[in-house]
């Protein structure tokens, strides 16, 4: 178990020096610069060269990728071009907004996508089931900005009951002192604003997780569908359990398993998914600020978003496959 | 504070109300929201991308004071800076300081806040995109209020400058003592709001600076919430979640500005839309160019795609500008167009093939204009084959010069000056001009430097004379910003295009 961490470890290393040379070689190579896009009315071709001097631009990408390179394993992401300040800072910054999104849209996915498998199981091969299908059948294809859209359309504009746009309402003063506002509300018994945060988050989370709910109720019905034939739900029903009691007694321990692992590789796509329905909602988290490097060709910023990203997926997936071997005795032996 | 089920759940349902039920009253709350287009990047107004963003003014102007400022039509006007010109000789800057200016720390505003502003601005270490101009002066001395100043290259329009991009005053002592970052995280100006709450991409919220020079403003808070989405904006609006917003599609414009309770506002702003063209392949011949200018009819699109908003154009000059010439026009006249093309042998059985670069999304309707153009051009002789990019790469190929034979392109100019319209776009040596013929270059020379106003502007109306005549670049339309507010709330539109909260009031 400790060899095969340990490996997984060294291969984490390599995968993040190769997204950091991908990345840093990519965002040089696509058009546009960040000096072109700074340069004022009237500038010279001299006040372009002075300026690329400045950003450390005019240098080779090696010897721009050595510099850079040496300086993030010191913790050193550098500066934003757009917005003047550590990267660093600003993506941590960023990044409990994001993460705390995700978060939410998984736990809407997972009662939504759970309860969607359970009463599918249970009403299998009628209507309902046949329901649930269509429903998942459209979930799964309409895009998240979509569900962004039409959600803000239904219940910001025609009902009028929901915030549209933000994380929280610039109205209230905050006593928080990190970025995790939703948690820390909750830690602080400070629940008008607990209410006040899923009040601007719930639409873009259920945006996300309406397809990936569809993955989970599909999957995990599946699983149910085919575990209410094996031999040990065949006793219990004898034993006189109802159909529900079979479901979350004896049948869910079963068919969570791959439902789980699916979830868990899903959540590194819903973080990668809040980009766009972040700006929908105009939700401050990573997702916007990274547009907004892109927009402004900021490349530090880009890189220092990318690698963060990055280091997410490979930790998540880490988590899985160690989740995953403790559940499964045959991997951890393996 | 004791923590009952009872309160609690009182806390939790208010703070659901809250959150959720977007819709405002004015009366009550004092507040005034405004969907925003853009975000805002960063706080110090004289460096950075957002430094040259023209539509970010709006905010650093509600924040900060610019040494002159900028009346709705583009007029200049007494800001920081009450009295302002030259020594006779023009070898001196000489400027007047406002008294009686507070900054948002209660602090004074001195002549050496001026002073200081202005040479950080000229210093290239500060990485100011406008520092070319800023260090056209320099060695300056304080005597009272007054402020001189060495010429150490006379630029006419350096007042011009001083109520445009990078132009504001910040405060000497508050920023040495806290710094770049400390400025970032608690910036202060002296302009008519002070900034309260700034959540980045998120929102801005400003209170009222009670000590504001030039009275106190009319609302107690704004709160500007950065809504980059189109259609979220119109959301924003139309559910009552805001007040105001800008820059919403004319479609939707129209939509709402006949609903209760909503009200539309437009004016032509200071960003035209035009085709710039390169001196390379066909456009080096004359009648290709002068075919592809006449063969546009600039009304039309105007009607059909952007429902009557925009101004036809035939010059890189608005008629708010100062060298505005209402006789230099190229009419629609798509027979004239045929004409020129036979001269070169082109025909539409023997067409002039070549390229045109545009963005698509980046301005209204910017690639339906193209292709709306490129049907017009097919139907004298032209083929012309449309290659979108994004508006990065555009900077980079203007700057390169290696853009296509022709480029759609949009260019702002809320100084109003030529040489920051026709001087900058047309002069062969600018990053930012495409088009590197030598009659135009000789022409716009010696107006760099011509210190008599009349004969400065007299020499641009010429050179845009000669512009139209060869046809070296297509200016096609003066931009028209909407603006869709509540009714309970006046907005005074600037040309600039800048929404100022100072400017809107109660209705």
């Amino acid at each position: 178990m400790l060899k095969r961490l340990l490996l997984r470890l060294i291969s984490i290393a390599i995968t993040l020096l190769g997204v950091s040379i991908v990345v840093f070689v990519a965002v040089r190579l696509v058009p546009g610069n960040p000096v072109a896009m700074m340069l004022g009315p009237g500038a010279t071709a001299e006040d372009a060269a002075a300026l690329e001097a400045l950003l450390g631009l005019d240098k080779s990408i090696l010897v721009q990728y050595w510099i850079w390179l040496t300086n993030v394993v010191q913790g050193d992401f550098g500066t934003s071009i757009s917005l003047r300040q550590d990267v660093l800072t600003l993506v941590l910054g960023r990044l409990p907004a994001t993460l705390e999104l995700a978060f939410l849209a998984l736990v809407f996915a997972a009662l939504l996508g759970g309860m969607l498998a359970v009463t599918g199981t249970i009403r299998r091969g009628g209507w309902t089931e046949n329901g649930i299908d269509l429903w998942n059948g459209l979930t799964l294809s309409t895009p998240d900005f979509l569900w962004g859209l039409f959600l803000i359309l239904v219940f910001g504009v025609w009902l009028q009951i929901a915030g549209i746009s933000g994380r929280i309402s610039p109205q209230l003063d905050l006593p928080f002192t990190t970025q995790f506002y939703l948690i820390e509300s909750v830690l602080r018994l400070r629940f008008d604003l607990t209410a006040n945060l899923i009040g601007h988050m719930w639409m873009p989370a259920l945006a996300l997780a309406l397809p990936l709910s569809a993955m989970i109720g599909q999957l995990l019905k599946q699983s149910l569908k085919e575990t209410m034939h094996l031999d040990y739900v065949t006793l219990a029903r004898a034993k006189g359990f109802t159909e529900n009691q079979v479901i979350w007694r004896e049948a869910m321990r079963n068919a969570l398993a791959p439902t789980l692992t699916l979830t868990a590789v899903q959540f590194t796509h819903l973080i990668g998914g809040t980009v766009i329905v972040e700006r929908l909602f105009s939700y401050g988290g990573l997702g916007n600020l990274a547009i907004d490097a892109v927009i402004n060709r900021d490349l530090p910023l880009i890189q220092g978003i990318v690698l963060v990203f990055a280091v997410i997926f490979v930790l998540i997936n880490l988590a899985v496959d160690l989740l995953y071997a403790v559940l499964n005795p045959r991997l951890r032996h393996g | 504070m004791s923590f009952t089920r009872r309160n609690t759940l009182q806390m939790g349902l208010a703070g659901l109300l809250a959150g959720a039920a977007p819709k405002i009253a004015l009366a009550q709350v004092n507040d005034l929201t405004i969907a925003f287009n853009v975000n805002l990047p960063a706080w110090d107004p004289t460096t950075g991308p957002s430094a040259v963003n023209p539509t970010i003014q709006a905010i650093y102007q509600s924040v900060f004071d610019q040494y002159i400022s900028q009346a709705p039509n583009l007029d200049f006007e007494p800001g920081i800076l009450t009295d302002w010109g030259w020594n006779d000789d023009r070898t001196k800057v000489m400027m007047t300081v406002r008294e009686g200016v507070k900054w948002h720390d209660g602090s004074d505003l001195t002549p050496e806040d001026v002073v200081w502003s202005l040479e950080r601005a000229g210093n290239p270490e500060t990485g100011n995109p406008i520092q070319f101009v800023w260090g056209k002066i320099g060695n300056f001395t304080i005597d009272g209020q007054t402020v001189t100043g060495d010429v150490k290259e006379y630029d006419p329009t350096i007042f011009k400058w001083m109520g445009f991009l990078t132009a504001y005053v910040l405060p000497k002592a508050y920023y040495e003592r806290v710094g770049a970052e400390g400025f970032e995280a608690a910036p202060i100006g002296t302009g008519p709001y002070m900034v309260d709450r700034f959540e980045r991409n998120s929102f801005l919220r400003l209170k009222a600076n009670p000590d504001y020079w030039g009275g106190v403003p009319e609302f107690e808070s704004v709160t500007i919430k950065f809504v980059t989405d189109a259609a979220s904006r119109v959301a924003e609006v139309e559910s009552g979640a805001s007040h105001v917003t800008l820059e919403v599609p004319y479609e939707e414009f129209d939509r709402l500005k006949e609903r209760d309770g909503i009200m539309g506002t437009t004016t032509p702003v200071s960003d035209i839309g035009m085709i710039f063209l390169n001196d390379i392949d066909v456009m080096t011949d004359r009648n290709v160019r002068l075919a592809a200018a006449h063969a546009i009819d600039k009304q039309l699109i105007i009607d059909r795609l952007l429902s009557g908003y925009g101004v036809p154009i035939d010059t890189l000059q608005t008629p708010e500008y100062a060298a505005y010439d209402p006789s230099i026009t190229v009419a629609y006249d798509p027979e004239l167009a045929k004409e020129y093309l036979a001269k070169s042998g082109y025909s539409t059985e023997n067409p002039v093939r070549f390229t045109i670069q545009t963005t698509r999304g980046f301005k209204p309707k910017d690639y339906e204009m193209i292709q709306a153009i490129v049907g017009l051009w097919r139907r004298v002789g032209i083929e012309a084959e449309i290659e979108v990019y994004e508006i990065a790469k555009h900077f980079e190929l203007r700057a390169a010069d290696q853009l296509a034979p022709a480029a759609f392109y949009n260019w702002g100019n809320s100084v109003g000056d030529p040489t920051t319209s026709t001087g900058f776009a047309m002069f062969g040596p600018s990053p930012h001009s495409v088009w590197d013929g030598q009659d135009v270059f000789d022409a716009i020379v010696p107006l760099w430097g011509e210190s008599d106003e009349e004969k400065r502007i007299a020499g641009f109306k010429a050179v845009d004379r000669l512009i139209a005549e060869e046809a070296y670049v297509i200016p096609l339309l003066q931009y028209v910003q909407p603006i869709l507010h509540s009714s309970e709330v006046a907005v005074t539109p600037s040309v600039s295009g800048a929404l100022l909260p100072q400017r809107i009031s109660r209705a």
